[in-house]
C-alpha cells in the first residue's frame, strides 16, 4: 500500500508536467485550431533561457519569471512571423508542417546556442518531504500541484471574468464576427500563443528544476505525454488538460511499477488510453460536440 | 493592363476560374470534363518532359557514382512512403504523424524473412505489403474512428512507441544487445549479369515506385479516388452521396500502410538493416514522409517524389555545408521546410502547374474558340 501511495504521488508530480504542457496546447487549439508540435521545443528553449539567468546569478524564481517573460514575447511573435501567414491557408497541412519545421529547427537552435551538455535548473522547492498519516508527501510534489491550481485559477479568471478573457473566447469561437464587433482578432491570436509560450516555460522550468539534469531531447516525450492528456481531456477543455494530464501521469505510474507486461513499452499506456476514451467517447472526457454544417 | 483584361473577358469561362474552385486532385477524375482541353504546346511540352525523365530515370544509374545511386534510391523509397501518406492525407485528408511506424514494421518483417527464413529479398517485397497492410486494418479500426486531429495524435505515439516494440521483441544478439536484424550482405547482390550491386538497387526500387505510383495514379481517378476525395472535401455529404465513410478510410490507411510497409522493405536493402537503435528515428521518417508530400504537392501522383528528392537533396546539402555544426543542419532543414511552405503553398508540383496553368492560359485566348461544353459557373 505504501508503495502504491508513493507511486501514486509520483504519477501525480509528473501528471501535473504533463497537465501544464497540455493546457499550453489547448490555449493554443483553442485559439487558432492548430495542433502545435513545437510546443514542446519552446517550452524546452525557455528551459534555456531559465539555466542561462541562473548561470548568470540570477534568483531560480527570478530567472524563470524572465524566461516566461521572455516566452511570452517570443511566442506572440511566433504568431505574427510565422503562423499568421499560413493561417487559413488553402491547405490545412500547411500550419501541420510550419509547426513540425519549428519542433526541428527551435530544437537544433536550442543546442546550437546553448551547447548540447547536460544543464541543471536549481531546485525551486525543498527537496525534503512532509510526513502525512505515515507516507512521505515530497514538498516538490505539493508545489509543482499548487503551482498548477494557480495556474487555472490565473486562466479561468482571465477568460471568465476579463474583458480580454472575453475577446479571446470571441475570436475562437468566431474569428469573423468578433472582427465585424471590433475586435483586433490578430492581437488575441498573438495573446493567445504569448499566454501559452509562457505556460509552457513554467512547465518546462518546473520540471527541469525537478530532474537531476536536462538535454535537447528532454520535452519531446513529454509532448507525447501532453498530448495524450488533452486528447483524454477533449482538447478544447482546459479543465480537461489538467484531468488528463493527472490520469496520464498516475496511469503511467502505476504502469511502470505493476504491469511487467508493458516493461519496456510504457508508451503503449497513454495510446491504449486515448484510444479507449475516444471510443467510448468521441470528443474526450470534457469535449463539447460540434455540430456540423454542410 | 486594360489589354490584359480583355484577354480575361474574352478567355473561356472554365478557364478563369481559379484553381482554388476545384477541389484538389478532383481535375484527375475520370469522366468528369472539369480541364479545357489541353493547348498544343503544353501537351507538346509534356511529352517532352515525360520522354527526357523517363529516359534520365533509366540512364541515372550509369552515370553516377555508387554513393550517389544510394542517395537516389533512398528518394525512390522514401517517395513510395511518401505517396502511401499521399493517399492517405492528400487524397482521404486523414493526417498521419505515424506511418514510420508502418516503415519500420516493413522493414523488420522483411529483414526477417531473409535473415531468418533465408528468403530471397525482392520476393519479400510483395508479402512485406500484405503483411503491413493486415496490420494497417487492425490498428485502423480503432484509429479511424477518431477524427482529423486525433487520429494525427494516435498516428503520432504509434511512431513513438514503434522503436521500443522492435527494441523489445525483434532484437538480435550478436552477443551485444543490439535492436537491429541485419541479413546477410549479398543477400541483396545483383541478380542480373552487368549491373552492379547499386544500380541493381536502385532498379529494384525505381520499379516498385513505378509500378505503386501507376496503381495510385489510376486508383485516385477512379471510382474509389472519387470517394476519397469527397471524404476529405465534406464527410457529411459524402455520407449523403452514399460513400461508406468508414470503409473508405479503413482500406486507404491500410492501403497507406502498405505502401509505406514496402518502402521498409526498400530501406533494408539500401541501408542493410533494419533498426531500431534510434528512438526517434520512425519518428523522423514519418515527418519526412510528410514533408516530402507537402513540399511536392498533396494529391498529386508526382508531388511525393518531387517532394523526396527534394527532402534528400535538402537533407544532404544542409549536412555538407555545414559540417562540423551537426545541429545547424535540422535548423536548417526547419528553415527550409517553413519557407517552402510559404513560398509554394501547394507544393511544387502545384506551383509548376499553375505556372503551365497560365502559360495555357495566354496560349489558349489565341488559340482556342470557346467551348460549348463548358460549365457555366
Amino acid at each position: 500500500m505504501d508503495l502504491f501511495i508513493a507511486q501514486f504521488l509520483n504519477g501525480v508530480s509528473s501528471g501535473v508536467v504533463f497537465g501544464s504542457v497540455a493546457l499550453a496546447l489547448v490555449l493554443i487549439y483553442r485559439s487558432t485550431g492548430i495542433l502545435n508540435f513545437a510546443q514542446g521545443e519552446m517550452a524546452l528553449f525557455a528551459t534555456y533561457m531559465t539555466w542561462q539567468f541562473t548561470d548568470w546569478g540570477i534568483g531560480v524564481v527570478g530567472a524563470i519569471a524572465l524566461s516566461m517573460a521572455f516566452a511570452f514575447v517570443a511566442g506572440a511573435v511566433i504568431e505574427r512571423v510565422l503562423i499568421r501567414p499560413v493561417e487559413g491557408a488553402h491547405n490545412p497541412l500547411n500550419v501541420v508542417i510550419v509547426t513540425l519545421g519549428m519542433f526541428l529547427a527551435i530544437n537544433a537552435l536550442a543546442l546550437i546556442i546553448f551547447g548540447t551538455t547536460e544543464r541543471k535548473v536549481p531546485y525551486v522547492f525543498p527537496t525534503d518531504s512532509w510526513d502525512v498519516l505515515g507516507t512521505n508527501v515530497a514538498k516538490e510534489t505539493v508545489g509543482m500541484a499548487a503551482v498548477l491550481a494557480a495556474e487555472c485559477v490565473f486562466l479561468w479568471a482571465l477568460l471568465q471574468k476579463t474583458k480580454i478573457g472575453l475577446r479571446l473566447r470571441a475570436v475562437a469561437s468566431n474569428p469573423e464576427s468578433s472582427r465585424l464587433v471590433g475586435i483586433n482578432t490578430g492581437a488575441m491570436l498573438m495573446l493567445g500563443w504569448g499566454l501559452a509560450a509562457a505556460i509552457g516555460a513554467l512547465a518546462g522550468s518546473l520540471f527541469a528544476a525537478g530532474e537531476t539534469a536536462f538535454a535537447g531531447s528532454s520535452m519531446q516525450i513529454i509532448l507525447v505525454y501532453a498530448f495524450a492528456a488533452a486528447a483524454l481531456g477533449g482538447f478544447d477543455s482546459l479543465v480537461g488538460a489538467v484531468v488528463g494530464g493527472l490520469v496520464v501521469g498516475v496511469a503511467n505510474a502505476l504502469t511502470i511499477q505493476y504491469v511487467d507486461l508493458l516493461d519496456g513499452i510504457e508508451l503503449a499506456m497513454p495510446l491504449g488510453l486515448i484510444l479507449a476514451v475516444l471510443l467510448v467517447r468521441p470528443t474526450g472526457l470534457f469535449g463539447k460536440r460540434h455540430v456540423e454544417r454542410v | 493592363m486594360s489589354d490584359h483584361q480583355q484577354q480575361d473577358r474574352t478567355a473561356p469561362r472554365h478557364m478563369a476560374a481559379r484553381d482554388g474552385d476545384r477541389a484538389r486532385g478532383a481535375d484527375t477524375v475520370a469522366g468528369v470534363p472539369l480541364q479545357p482541353p489541353t493547348p498544343r504546346p503544353v501537351f507538346i511540352a509534356r511529352v517532352v518532359v515525360g520522354v527526357v525523365l523517363t529516359a534520365a530515370a533509366l540512364y541515372a544509374p550509369f552515370y553516377f557514382t555508387p554513393s550517389d545511386n544510394r542517395l537516389l534510391s533512398e528518394a525512390l523509397y522514401l517517395a513510395v512512403a511518401a505517396m502511401g501518406l499521399n493517399l492517405l492525407t492528400g487524397f482521404t485528408g486523414q493526417v498521419s504523424i505515424g506511418h514510420g511506424a508502418f516503415f519500420g514494421f516493413g522493414a523488420f518483417a522483411s529483414a526477417t524473412l531473409v535473415d531468418d527464413y533465408g528468403w530471397m529479398f525482392e520476393a519479400t517485397i510483395p508479402v512485406v505489403a500484405l503483411l503491413t497492410a493486415v496490420v494497417g486494418l487492425l490498428v485502423g479500426f480503432p484509429a479511424l474512428r477518431v477524427r482529423g486531429l486525433y487520429l494525427a495524435l494516435v498516428t503520432l505515439g504509434l511512431a513513438v512507441l514503434f522503436p521500443q516494440v522492435a527494441d523489445k521483441y525483434a532484437t538480435r544478439g550478436d552477443g551485444r544487445n543490439i535492436p537491429a536484424i541485419r541479413p546477410d550482405r549479398d543477400s541483396f547482390d545483383s541478380l542480373l549479369e552487368g549491373l552492379e550491386n547499386d544500380q541493381w538497387k536502385y532498379y529494384v526500387c525505381l520499379v516498385t515506385l513505378v509500378v505503386l505510383f501507376f496503381a495510385a495514379w489510376n486508383l485516385t481517378r477512379a471510382r474509389p479516388g472519387r470517394a476519397m476525395i469527397a471524404v476529405r472535401e465534406q464527410e457529411l455529404a459524402a455520407a449523403t452521396v452514399g460513400v461508406n465513410l468508414s470503409a473508405t478510410k479503413l482500406w486507404t490507411f491500410a492501403l497507406s500502410a502498405a505502401y509505406a510497409g514496402v518502402a521498409g522493405a526498400l530501406s533494408v536493402m539500401i541501408e542493410g538493416n533494419a533498426s531500431a537503435t534510434n528512438p526517434a528515428l520512425y519518428f523522423q521518417l514519418s515527418i519526412e514522409f510528410l514533408v516530402a508530400v507537402v513540399i511536392g504537392g498533396t494529391a498529386t501522383i508526382l508531388g511525393p517524389l518531387v517532394g523526396a528528392l527534394l527532402v534528400v537533396v535538402l537533407r544532404r546539402n544542409a549536412e555538407e555545408l555545414v559540417s562540423g555544426e551537426p545541429m545547424l543542419s535540422p535548423a536548417l532543414f526547419g528553415g527550409a521546410l517553413i519557407l517552402l511552405v510559404y513560398v509554394l503553398p501547394d507544393g511544387v508540383v502545384g506551383g509548376v502547374r499553375r505556372l503551365f496553368a497560365r502559360l495555357g492560359r495566354r496560349w489558349a485566348t489565341y488559340e482556342l474558340a470557346p467551348d460549348p461544353l463548358s460549365r457555366s459557373a
